[in-house]
This record gives structure tokens, sequence and C-alpha cells, in this order.
């Protein structure tokens, strides 16, 4: 007999999957009862929900069979929101995410660095939706910690092989042309814990240094139009941050003048302080420790600069002991967001699996998902819009049949790059790299419905 | 006036929706149309470039002239540096080691050896740094750590210096100096351990590996490789709090028992081909394979034991055979130190005998 066959004879037991009980009480029907007790008709209120809550156990998805046959009562009962006053508009003058959504936040994975000025606060992928990430939700990393610069006192000098040396405030680059554009940035190490083995559980900790804005700002190649700088010998221009790291990297002329945008807008405001406030810049396609935050200098050189994060980490290790340097490019890669790792579901039946693609290179053209480890695939459908460098999110049906399964996708640029396998890309890298993982990811469903974080092969 | 209105207001929206989602990439404006902005910003003064402008490139442009002795190194790194870096530059508590996993071999190649030994567990900053003026400028730029941009230029040779003793590059008396430093840089432990030949530095550069879109019956046996050991369930501390409370996929609750514990689990294989077998592998392979490598190594104690650690001390005992296969499959901790061996489920009776008559073998 086949392990396939075998658990799924298991499923026989009915007490595996169940339908979760909703959330019955509403939060401000606890607050009252913890206020003012439970008197007679706030327990029979309790009990009615309760039993609503009981009776979708072990029922099916939709066509769930209610424990009142007069219905549901979250339609029959007037709701809280129905019979009340609401709050004033502006009661939140910027606005914040409902309290219902308050577990899908910024998370640092323990014990991953020992201090928190130096470290990361992933991105939620598992529960976000479309392209866009959120400003608050945007992937944090720093390398000596964040200060909140006052942008009245915040300059942009431009120096190095230019005609004219200058100085830009931020009222100076606010009323230079400027331009929006949808890109991905992806930290260099994002999947880096998964080189050796499976360690962390969740999309949020495989793949969370991941994210997506519209950012506006002046092209680079505009300000070094506007200094003139030397295109001939100025092959290299160094970005240096106004942190305390100072954080500093080369980026090739080639790029400078051809997308990278020296930005201050981020989805429609200001960019958050924790992703560089006033200023930062944008590398398209590169891993983001290049996107320097806090952006204060830019000098045009005719060598690389060997900085730190240049050439001693962000590098790649390879198998004969070389170290790779100045590797920038983030390649054709995919995951599978919902259903992820760490997450649960509690029935058989039809389902939405949805992921995200991107390319460093380019557009991604195609993306297939596999329900069997990578034995059969089927195209996944692209939703729009599909940019060069930026997400893109796919949709596929499936209809789980309760047998034990494992989920991959698979990515293709309009290279014709094929996002590899972990089991291909260490053939070349060996296992000792900590940068540029850009394999296949495998997610597990098990007979309980419980996903989980897995590698094949 | 109405129509007129809502007309132009269509072909507005229509226009700009279509430019946004084109993301034109031309930075520049066409060359033909004046560009009324090219007088923005001012001059830079020579001080303010001064002030800013602290960079040291791989040529020892930028590097202002001073120096520093090995001793007033030490002096400062044991005042400022030791705290996170350890007194020898070997701590691992709050950053990656700076010194160790070099020897004077690797100064005269300038290839760091142990950069391909299993043996050496980290990767210090000396054994990986290739250009001097690397760690000049971080240290000027950066350090210390909770106090950047606070050392003199003299106090930055200085411990440029004494990083280097500790590394077995320069004498204990050596002073380092700005008309020195270029032959220092030919002693670099790593001068000669990197490249800059791949095609991850442009958008045009080659791939590494070159991957097929297969579509149907593209791998007859599908194994799981690696998974998150139960111990670790919860390192993330639960995850039903990190996932959504309502819709179809939530959060695992993971206070509750790990998955092996419930019915039905521990499907560590789903055969895809009824007939296919996986080929039968030396017990190296099986070792690397089964990811015990992760944790262990041949002779130096990584997570775990090394192999010939494990075999000293089962030699001559009884069941030894026996003791560490029901070890390999069930886990354990306590014998070789606080962190736990997480359980082999996955492992077969027959590879699982094959691997620990390998290990009390020596590794042979």
């Amino acid at each position: 007999m086949s392990e396939r066959t075998k658990t799924t004879q298991s499923l026989g037991n009915p007490n595996l999957i169940r339908k979760a009980p909703e959330n019955f009480l509403s939060q401000e029907t606890i607050a009252e009862i913890n206020q003012h007790g439970a008197d007679e008709t706030r327990r029979g209120f309790l009990r009615k929900s309760f039993m609503a809550a009981l009776g979708g156990v072990g029922a099916a998805g939709s066509g769930l069979a209610l424990a009142n046959p007069q219905g549901d009562p979250a339609i029959l009962e007037k709701q809280i929101w129905q019979t009340t006053l609401g709050k004033n508009v502006a009661t939140e003058p910027y606005g914040t995410p409902s309290i219902y959504e308050k577990n899908l936040i910024r998370r640092e994975s323990p014990g991953l660095t020992r201090v928190s000025a130096a470290s990361v606060a992933f991105t939620p992928l598992q529960g976000l939706f479309g392209i866009i990430t959120p400003n608050g939700l945007h992937f944090e990393r720093h390398h000596q910690g964040w200060y909140n610069i006052d942008p009245n006192k915040h300059r942009l000098m431009i120096n190095g092989l230019v005609k004219n040396e200058k100085v830009f405030t931020m009222n100076d680059l606010l009323r230079l042309p400027s331009v929006s554009r949808i890109h991905f940035i992806e930290c260099g190490a994002n999947t880096g814990l998964e080189w050796g083995n499976v360690a962390v559980p969740t999309v949020q900790y495989t793949h969370g240094m991941l994210s997506c804005c519209e950012f506006t700002g002046v092209p680079l190649s505009t300000l070094l139009d506007i200094c003139g700088a030397d295109l001939k010998k100025g092959k290299y221009i160094l970005a240096e941050g106004g942190d305390g790291s100072g954080m500093t990297r080369t980026i090739s002329m080639e790029m400078a003048l051809d997308d990278v945008i020296v930005a201050w807008g981020m989805n429609g405001e200001m960019l958050r302080p924790e992703n560089g406030f006033p200023l930062r810049l944008v590398v398209p396609g590169v891993q983001g420790v290049s996107w320097v935050k806090w952006l204060r200098r830019l000098e045009v050189g005719d060598m690389k600069y060997a900085t730190k994060d240049e050439a001693i980490h962000y590098i790649d290790l390879m198998p004969d002991g070389l170290h790779r340097q100045y590797t920038s490019i983030q390649e054709c890669k995919s995951v599978i967001t919902t259903p992820s790792g760490g997450q649960q579901l509690f029935d058989k039946g039809y389902y939405n699996v949805s992921g995200l693609a991107w390319s460093g290179r380019g557009k991604i053209k195609r993306v297939d998902v596999s329900f069997d480890g990578g034995n059969n695939w089927r195209t996944a459908r692209l939703e729009t819009p599909i940019l060069t460098k930026a997400l893109t999110r796919f949709n596929i049906d499936w209809v789980w049949d309760g047998s034990p399964t494992i989920m991959q996708s698979r990515a293709i640029d309009d290279t014709g790059y094929v996002q590899p396998t972990i089991r291909q890309l260490r053939a070349v890298r060996g296992t000792r790299s900590i940068y540029h993982n850009n394999a296949i990811q495998s997610w597990k469903v098990d007979t309980n419905g419980e996903v989980s974080n897995v590698q094949v092969g | 006036m109405k129509p007129i209105f809502a007309s132009a207001l269509v072909a507005t929206v229509i226009f700009s929706s279509s430019a946004a989602h084109a993301q034109s990439a031309q930075a520049t404006p066409a060359a033909s149309k004046p560009k009324p902005y090219m007088n923005m910003g001012r001059n830079a003064t020579p001080a303010e470039v001064a002030a800013w402008d602290i960079d040291v490139r791989p040529d020892f442009k930028g590097l202002p002239p001073g120096s520093g002795s090995v001793s007033k190194g030490q002096g400062i790194w044991e005042q400022k540096c030791a705290s996170c870096h350890g007194t020898f530059g070997e701590s691992n508590e709050v950053f990656t080691p700076i010194a160790g996993g070099t020897t004077k071999d690797d100064v005269k190649t300038g290839r760091v050896a142990s950069l391909t030994s299993e043996k050496q567990p980290q990767r210090t900053t000396i054994m990986k740094v290739a250009t001097i003026s690397t760690l000049w400028d971080y240290v000027y730029r950066a350090m210390p750590w909770n106090a950047p941009r606070t050392l003199t230029v003299d106090e930055t040779y200085a411990l440029v210096a004494f990083m280097l003793n500790l590394s077995e590059v320069v004498p204990d008396d050596f002073v380092l100096s700005n008309k020195n430093i270029a032959q220092v840089q030919g002693m670099m432990p790593n001068r000669n351990g990197m490249t800059q030949k791949h095609g991850l530095w442009t958008v045009k550069g080659t791939p590494d590996v070159k991957n097929t879109a297969c579509m149907s019956n593209c791998a007859q046996h599908v194994a799981i490789g690696s998974v998150l050991p139960d111990y670790a369930r919860n390192a993330h501390n639960n995850l039903a709090e990190q996932n959504r409370e309502y819709g179809p996929y939530r959060g695992v609750d993971t206070t509750k028992p790990p998955l092996s514990a419930l019915p039905a689990a521990g499907m560590m294989m789903v055969s895809t081909a009824s007939a296919a077998a996986p080929k039968a592998a030396g017990p190296a392979d099986l070792f690397k394979k089964e990811n015990c490598s992760a944790c262990h190594a041949p002779a130096a104690k990584l997570v775990g034991p090394s192999i010939a650690d494990v075999a000293n001390k089962y030699k001559g005992v009884a069941n030894a055979q026996a003791i560490l296969e029901k070890k390999v499959k069930a886990g354990g901790a306590g014998v070789w130190g606080a962190i736990p061996m997480p359980a082999q489920p996955q492992l077969s009776d027959a590879d699982n005998k094959t691997l620990v008559q390998w290990m009390l073998n020596g590794g042979k």
C-alpha cells in the first residue's frame, strides 16, 4: 500500500477536520458583560450565540447546518453597529487598521540577531492582498537603528566626478520633476535561512523581507544631469546614508541612468522613518541593501568602492572557497502566500490559492503551481498590473480532497528564466551561502489541514 | 456643460491610468526639450564636501594621513570594542566574530584555507575581507556601534592594526599608517579570495541555473528532505495570533501538540510514481541528504558533537548500535549539552542502521 493510500484512508476519522467556531461575541458585547455582568437577557444572548457557533463545528463550508432553524443570528439578531450611533469623522485623523486586523504586523524572528537596532522586522505576506505593501507593514532592516530625521535639516550632496558638486535641500528636491513607479524591494538575505534546511515556520519569516510600493521621487539621471556628471570616467556611484552606519553601496552608472529614483514618496505619503524618511534610493531589481535609506550623499567615481556591505556581507561563498562580491540582482522568484506555512485549513473543498512572483530582471511572464511536490504543474492566473521589477499576484483554483499535498509555485520571467529548485541552486552555490536564495518554496498540507514549511529533495 | 465635463474627466482618467501602468522608464526628458530646472540646488563648499566625503576606496583615495600602533589599538579595543566583539575579537555574542580562522599560510597565499573546510564553524571578518580599505572605512564611519563616528583617524589606524595583529598578519610592535597601508594590503589573508565573475551585477547578467518548465511527470519520486523540528514549533510564538482570525486560512495554534503527535500525521513522503524507488546512496551522502551535517561535522563540534566524538564515546559500549539507532529516531537531549537532537522519524530503519554503523566507525 502506498503512503498516499494509507493517509487518505485515515481521513475516515471525522474528528480530524473541524470547522473553526467563529468569534461569536463582538468586542462590544464582551466589554458590556465585563462591565455590567451577565443578566438574564445577556445570558440568553450568550447561550444562543454559543449554540450557533457550535452548530458550525463539523459542518462543511458555506452549506452550514444551522443550529437555529430560523437562521443565522448574525442576520436575525440586531447588531450593535446597526442600532447605535457610530464614531465621528476624523476620530482617527490618520487612520489605523480595524482592531480585528491586529495580528498582521511586522515581526522579528526570535533569535535571528542579538540586537534589535541591527535586525529585521518581516512583512506579514500571509495576510496581504494584491501587490502593494501597506506602508505600516513594509519590512524593516536597519544596520544601526533608525531616526526620525528632521526634513528641514536633511541635505543631499552630490560630489566626485561632476562639473558642479551640489547640495540639495528637501525643498529643492520636491520642486524637481518627479516620477511614480511601482517596484518590489527584497533583501538579499530573504529566504537565506533556508539554504541549509527548513529553519522558520511561516512565509512571514521565510520571504517577509519583501515589499512592493509605489515610490515617488526624482530620477537619479536628472540630478546627475543637473550636476554635470562625467559619464565617460564616472562608471560607478557611491550612495551613502545619513544613519549611524553611514550605509554605503556602489551602484553602476548604467543602472543610475536607467531607472534609479531618489525617492521621498511611498504609496502616496512621504516615506516612513523606518523606510528612510525623508529620502531613500530606489534601485529597481536590486537587493534592498542598495536602496540606501536616509540618503545624504551620492559620489560619482571611476571604481567600485568595496564598502563593508558589498565586500564582507551580502556576498556569496562558493563551494571552492571564493566569495562573490557585488552580487546585486534579485533573480526571478515566487511564493504561495495563501495557504502557507503555519496556517490551517479547516475543511475540504474549494480554495483560491494565491501568491506573489517577481523578477529583478524584468516582468513576470508565467507562474505554474504544483500540488504534488513538483511532479505535475498547472499555469496560474496572473492578475494585472504586471509591471517590470514589481510584484505580480497570481491565483489558481484548488479543490482539496483532504489528502496530503505539497504545494509549490514556479515563476518564469520575460528573459525566459525559470525559477530553480533548491537542489539546482545548491549544485552551483553549495550550502553555505546566506544570500540570493530564489529557490522554489514547498508548503505541505497535512491530512489535518495544517500547512507547514518543508523542503523537497 | 455637464456632458463635456464628464467626457473630459473620463479621458483624463483613462490616460493617466494607462500611463501609470506603463511605468515609462524614460528617466531623462528628451534632449530637445528645455530643462528649466538645471540651476536647482546650490554648489557645495569645500568644507562641506570634506565633512561628508569620508569614504575610503581600495586604491586608498579618501584615506586621511595618520598612524596607530598595535598596542595603542589594544587599549582602545579593550575600552570601546571588547564588550561587543570579545577581548580577542572572537566573540559571537552580539555580532559574528572579527578574528579567527586564518593562518600564517593564508597570509602567504592570500586565500583563506578554512573557507573550504567544514571544520570552521563561523566565517569571521578577517577570513572574508579582501581589502584593508574596507576595514578602515567601516571602523571610521560606523564604530563604536552605539557611538558611531567618534573615533579619530589615528585611533582608527590603531584599531585596524590591532585586528590584523589578532589575526597574526602584523607583529606586536607594528605601526599602521597611510604610508605602509598598501604593503599591508599585500598581506591580507583573503586578498585573492574574491571574484566578481558572476551574473548578478547587471540586469543582463547570465544566471547560474538553467531550469526548464516541465509540466507533467517531472519528478518520479517526491521526498521531503527537511521539515521544521517539533521542538521549534512554538519558537516564533503562537502562529494562530499571527494570522487573520477569520477567512479560510487561519493560523495554527502552536501551543497545542506538534503535528507528529496528532493522528494521521507523519506523512514524510508522498509517492507520485508507483514503482519508482529512491536510489541507494552511500552513508556520507545519506548523512548530507538527511541534513545531519547541519549539526554534526566529522571532527569539530558544531551544534552537536562531532562524528569522531560520538565514535569515541561509544567505543566498546555493548549495544551501541541499538542505543544510537533509538536515539536518532526518537531524538534526545542532555548527553552532549542542552541543545536537543530532533527526532528523525522520516528515516527508514535501513538508513538509520547504515548511518549509525558509519558514525560508530568514525565516519568511514
